[in-house]
């Protein structure tokens, strides 16, 4: 349930770009939250629903981008995706690797439409 | 017309500056903390409780106890045992946030301390995306809970820099295989260090103890 947490940071972080650019209304925004975050989408969705409420972020849609783990092993040299489980290579069977990606949390950026435009 | 506004920042940005702000806190007093995170009932207060017997006598201990309701069963233990604890309610909340920990040092008296424990929630989810600022993390893992978790649960596994692995007196009757565990966790964290220990035995205190005392010294005589 840390989402809550999460959606908070989110709208937030929304709040302060919108301010800066005088936007009148947030009609999206890009997310980008890696496998390894253990974000659940439909939560935040659900949150940011209720948080966003009266502010001008109200109604904005949320993208996720999910992109999925990405490990390399250092025997074989292969690179694999992990999806939902933790797997050894899939090459060559070896646990001897490394964590490249699928840590991202982050807003990547947010659509506005500005005051002068209403 | 809408137009694009590029941002590009950590969702936890806020979180992670004020963490920064505890570590200072904690860097000026010459404080080495930990944060302790686990899922419920692996043994994270007794963990403590036989830590705090083992500590050489010139080592001062003081606990935050995070706890999502307000009871005080945890650090009314760490108070009998002598020392200091403070414990902060989360309202619920499944994990310690920077602000939170903030909170419970200002509660601590800093000034007669030289090490500082964070029992974080009971929880293998939340409490990995937080950082409180402290020196470390450490993750007490138990045999009951059984040999899949750092493949059921990735991030925490990923954050950590020190892995207890605890209740070993209990491996003789629970299948749990230390192998497929431990290549869970190689894969995650490669050459994480372990210690093994039983808090009911005590086993594998001793080599905790006197690599946290390590630890400890080297920030006191900064």
């Amino acid at each position: 349930m840390h989402e809550l947490a999460v959606t908070e940071s989110v709208l937030r972080i929304a709040l302060d770009a919108a301010e800066k650019n005088d936007a009148a209304r947030v009609t999206d925004i890009y997310l980008t939250i890696g496998r390894l975050s253990s974000i659940v989408d439909d939560s935040v969705q659900f949150y940011w629903d209720h948080i966003s409420k009266e502010t001008i972020c109200a109604g904005a849609t949320l993208h996720f981008n999910r992109p999925p783990a990405v490990l390399h092993c250092l025997d074989c040299g292969q690179d694999y995706a992990m999806e939902d489980f933790l797997e050894p290579c899939p090459n060559c069977g070896s646990v001897n690797i490394r964590v490249i990606s699928g840590e991202e949390l982050q807003v990547d950026h947010i659509d506005i439409q500005r005051k002068e435009e209403q | 017309m809408t137009k694009s506004v590029e941002i590009v920042q950590n969702i936890l940005d806020s979180n992670d500056r004020i963490a920064a702000g505890n570590k200072e806190i904690f860097n000026a007093h010459q404080i080495f903390a930990i944060n302790m995170m686990a899922s419920p009932g692996a043994g994270k207060t007794s963990f403590i409780l036989r830590t705090i017997e083992k500590l050489p006598k010139g080592i001062r201990l003081g606990v935050i106890e995070g706890d999502t309701a307000p009871v005080t069963i945890d650090s009314d233990k760490v108070v009998a045992a002598g020392m200091p604890a403070v414990q902060i309610n989360t309202g619920g909340n499944c994990h310690l946030d920077a602000v939170m920990l903030e909170q419970g040092i200002k509660a601590l008296p800093l000034e007669d301390l030289d090490l500082v424990i964070v029992e974080n929630v009971g929880n293998l989810i939340c409490p990995a995306a937080f950082k409180l600022g402290t020196h470390i993390n450490i993750l007490v893992a138990s045999i009951p809970e059984g040999d899949d978790k750092p493949y059921k649960y990735p991030a925490i596994y990923r954050g950590v820099d020190v892995l207890i692995i605890n209740k070993i007196d209990l491996l003789p009757y629970i299948d749990f295989r230390m192998d497929y565990f431990k290549a869970g966790v190689e894969m995650l964290n490669p050459d994480l260090r372990t210690f093994v220990v039983s808090c009911k035995t005590g086993e594998g205190m001793d080599a905790w103890v006197s690599w946290l005392a390590a630890q400890v010294n080297a920030v006191k005589n900064k």
